[in-house]
């Protein structure tokens, strides 16, 4: 007779065994359900504790001029192309302007003139796009704790959610509410405040083309590509994003795509 | 070559029919794979810490390889150096073109382009051929999904990363490395004498068989500093990692150097393996596997000179 110690071994062996072979067989019908995705978070929310209690404040890297990738691919969008946004681009954006509301004591409404007479940031970094593919630019921009500071935020500030001009209709949202098209991101104070975290109008020196995102963009560095939101148009102050379009901080992160995208 | 497995605990009579013979089977394999090996047949091989991290980690690496494949999909070309982009021109990439006869999936290594419709490039997924890296029947998930690949990715790569800790820390702590797996002078000078016996797939048998031999050491030591290799590399990759130890982006040559030999090692890790289970399936499966198991392996006999 086997003894008791044996039997819970070999239900501990055997278990972790179907264990293993449930979960290969069935990963497909796993990624599917709520249950891994909320999973998923958890193991970002990890990710995210442990690289900002290792990263603090640090930069990103910034590179040499000759280091600027004579290709710098766009994504994503390539040209907004509304009529609204055609108009902008015909008048060279004279009567574009940046809204920045919210959670602020002061609204903020600039053209992108005023823009280009505050201080401004020049950085040669890099950009990873999720893909996998990097490039090299070189941005100039306002840095936003400037825009924020004049803006005054209120006490219970949290997020900066950017709204852009470009709608990406194809992709379905995931999850939760559907979300529409419309590209949006959105930033903690924390990487608002960071010196590399700029809202860029320069991109190697010349205005920015339509491409990369005419007028206006945002360079949050030591994070992924669909972090950059082109476009922007306003920037809401919140305490929370859980309200807006999919509930979860972006048009990719609507798509399931990590909020926290530092890796 | 018969008898080079296990003898049976439980014998049956030479004379009974096939049909007893399969109906016992099952018991037989349960036998072998769960039965207390005796202090004389055998010894306890594995201590339970090695057998626990070795099952987690190899569960960790299917799914890091299939959902690595799926995340390769989303950009499958390879570039050396800090960038790349669909500029740039890839040492190894898999693709899809359209020709004369109907699409083509290609593979190109370097200067040479393979034709390899059908598995890599162009292959048939959702009930429909399409442009796609590796195959469906690779990756995890099997539709192709970024977003996915990549929680299934960082959730096994975590769990790697604290099994892999708790396998060194305790494997230094127990002089289980030193002793067991770190070669020894006499190993090295038995590596051309090993090479023969793995080319005649002779397996060590008595007392030799109570120790790792040279090859199978420097294996585990191989695939031990791959998957090192594997972590720092991945972390490369994060541009959040970056801003911690920007060192990490020269040590490995850049950021896309960081992401390609990330791809190499993987494949390396495949092909150790490969190796590794076509070993344990010639050195006997059952016994092997047991002992991984339970930590009970029974010493193989030289039968050779039991025919004489
Ligand atoms: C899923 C299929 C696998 C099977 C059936 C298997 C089986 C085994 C067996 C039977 C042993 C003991 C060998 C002996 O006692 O001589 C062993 C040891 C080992 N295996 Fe695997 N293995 C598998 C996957 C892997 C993977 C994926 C890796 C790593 C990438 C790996 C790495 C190792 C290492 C490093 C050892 C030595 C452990 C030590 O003594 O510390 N194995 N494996």
């Amino acid at each position: 007779m086997a003894k008791v110690k044996d039997i819970t071994r070999r239900v501990a062996i055997l278990g972790g065994l179907g264990g293993a072979g449930y979960l290969i067989a069935k990963a497909d019908s796993l990624t599917m359900g709520s249950g891994f995705q909320n999973v998923a978070r958890v193991v970002e929310d990890w990710t995210m504790s442990a690289q900002r209690g290792l990263m603090g404040d640090r930069l990103a890297r910034e590179y040499r001029a000759s280091d600027i990738s004579p290709f710098f691919k766009p994504n994503g969008t390539y040209d907004p192309g509304t009529d609204e946004y055609n108009g902008h681009v015909a008048q060279n954006f004279a009567n574009w302007r940046l809204r920045i509301f919210g959670l602020v004591d002061k609204p903020l409404s600039l053209s992108l003139a005023e823009l280009r007479r505050l201080p401004r940031r020049t950085q040669i970094t890099r950009h990873d796009c999720v893909e996998g593919w990097s490039a090299i630019g070189m941005w100039t921009g306002v840095p936003m704790s400037l825009l924020l500071q004049a803006a005054s935020l209120k006490i219970n500030a949290r997020y900066a959610v950017l709204r852009c001009a470009d709608n990406l209709t194809g992709e379905p949202a995931k999850g939760g509410e559907q979300s529409p098209g419309q590209y949006y991101e959105s930033i903690d104070l924390r990487d608002a405040f960071h010196p590399q975290t700029i809202m860029a109008y320069a991109m190697n020196g010349k205005p920015l083309d339509v491409a990369h995102g005419a007028p206006l963009r945002l360079r949050v560095e030591r994070q992924l590509g669909y972090k950059q939101a082109k476009y922007v148009e306003s920037i809401e102050i919140t305490d929370s994003f859980s309200g807006i379009a999919g509930g979860r901080g972006g048009y990719w992160e609507d798509r399931g795509y990590e909020w926290y995208a530092g890796i | 070559m018969t008898e080079r497995g296990p003898v049976a605990i439980d014998s049956r009579p030479e004379n009974e029919n096939w049909l007893a013979r399969l109906r016992a089977w099952p018991r037989r394999l349960w036998h072998e794979a769960f039965g207390r090996v005796s202090e004389k047949e055998g010894f306890y091989r594995h201590g339970a810490l090695v057998r626990l991290t070795h099952w987690i980690n190899a569960l960790c690496i299917i799914f890091l390889l299939g959902s690595g494949l799926n995340i390769f999909n989303a950009h499958p070309r390879l570039y050396w150096g800090m960038t790349g982009t669909d500029a740039d021109q890839p040492f190894f990439s898999l693709g899809a073109v359209d020709t004369p006869a109907g699409p083509m999936g290609f593979t190109q290594i370097g200067a040479w382009q393979f034709d390899t419709t059908g598995v890599l490039g162009w292959s048939m997924a959702d009930g429909q051929f399409q442009p796609r890296g590796w195959p469906s029947w690779m990756t995890i998930p099997g539709f192709q999904s970024l977003a996915d690949a990549r929680h299934w990715h960082f959730l096994f790569a975590w769990i790697l990363l604290f099994n892999g800790l708790a396998y060194l820390l305790y494997s230094l702590w127990s002089r289980h490395l030193q002793k067991d797996i770190w070669p020894s002078g006499a190993d090295i000078k038995a590596i051309p004498r090993s090479i023969l016996d793995h080319i005649k797939l002779k397996h060590p048998t008595g007392d030799a068989a109570r120790r790792y031999n040279v090859l199978q050491k420097l294996a585990y030591l191989g695939v031990i500093f791959l998957i090192v290799a594997m972590v720092l590399t991945g972390l490369t990759m994060s541009p959040g990692f970056n801003a911690i130890f920007p060192w990490l982006l020269d040590l490995f040559g850049g950021r896309q150097s960081a992401r390609s030999l990330h791809f190499i090692s993987a494949a390396l890790i495949l092909l150790f393996v490969i190796v590794h289970l076509v070993e344990v399936v010639l050195a006997g499966p059952i016994n092997e596997i047991r002992s991984m198991l339970n930590g009970w392996y029974r010493i193989p006999q030289d039968h050779s000179k039991d025919r004489e």
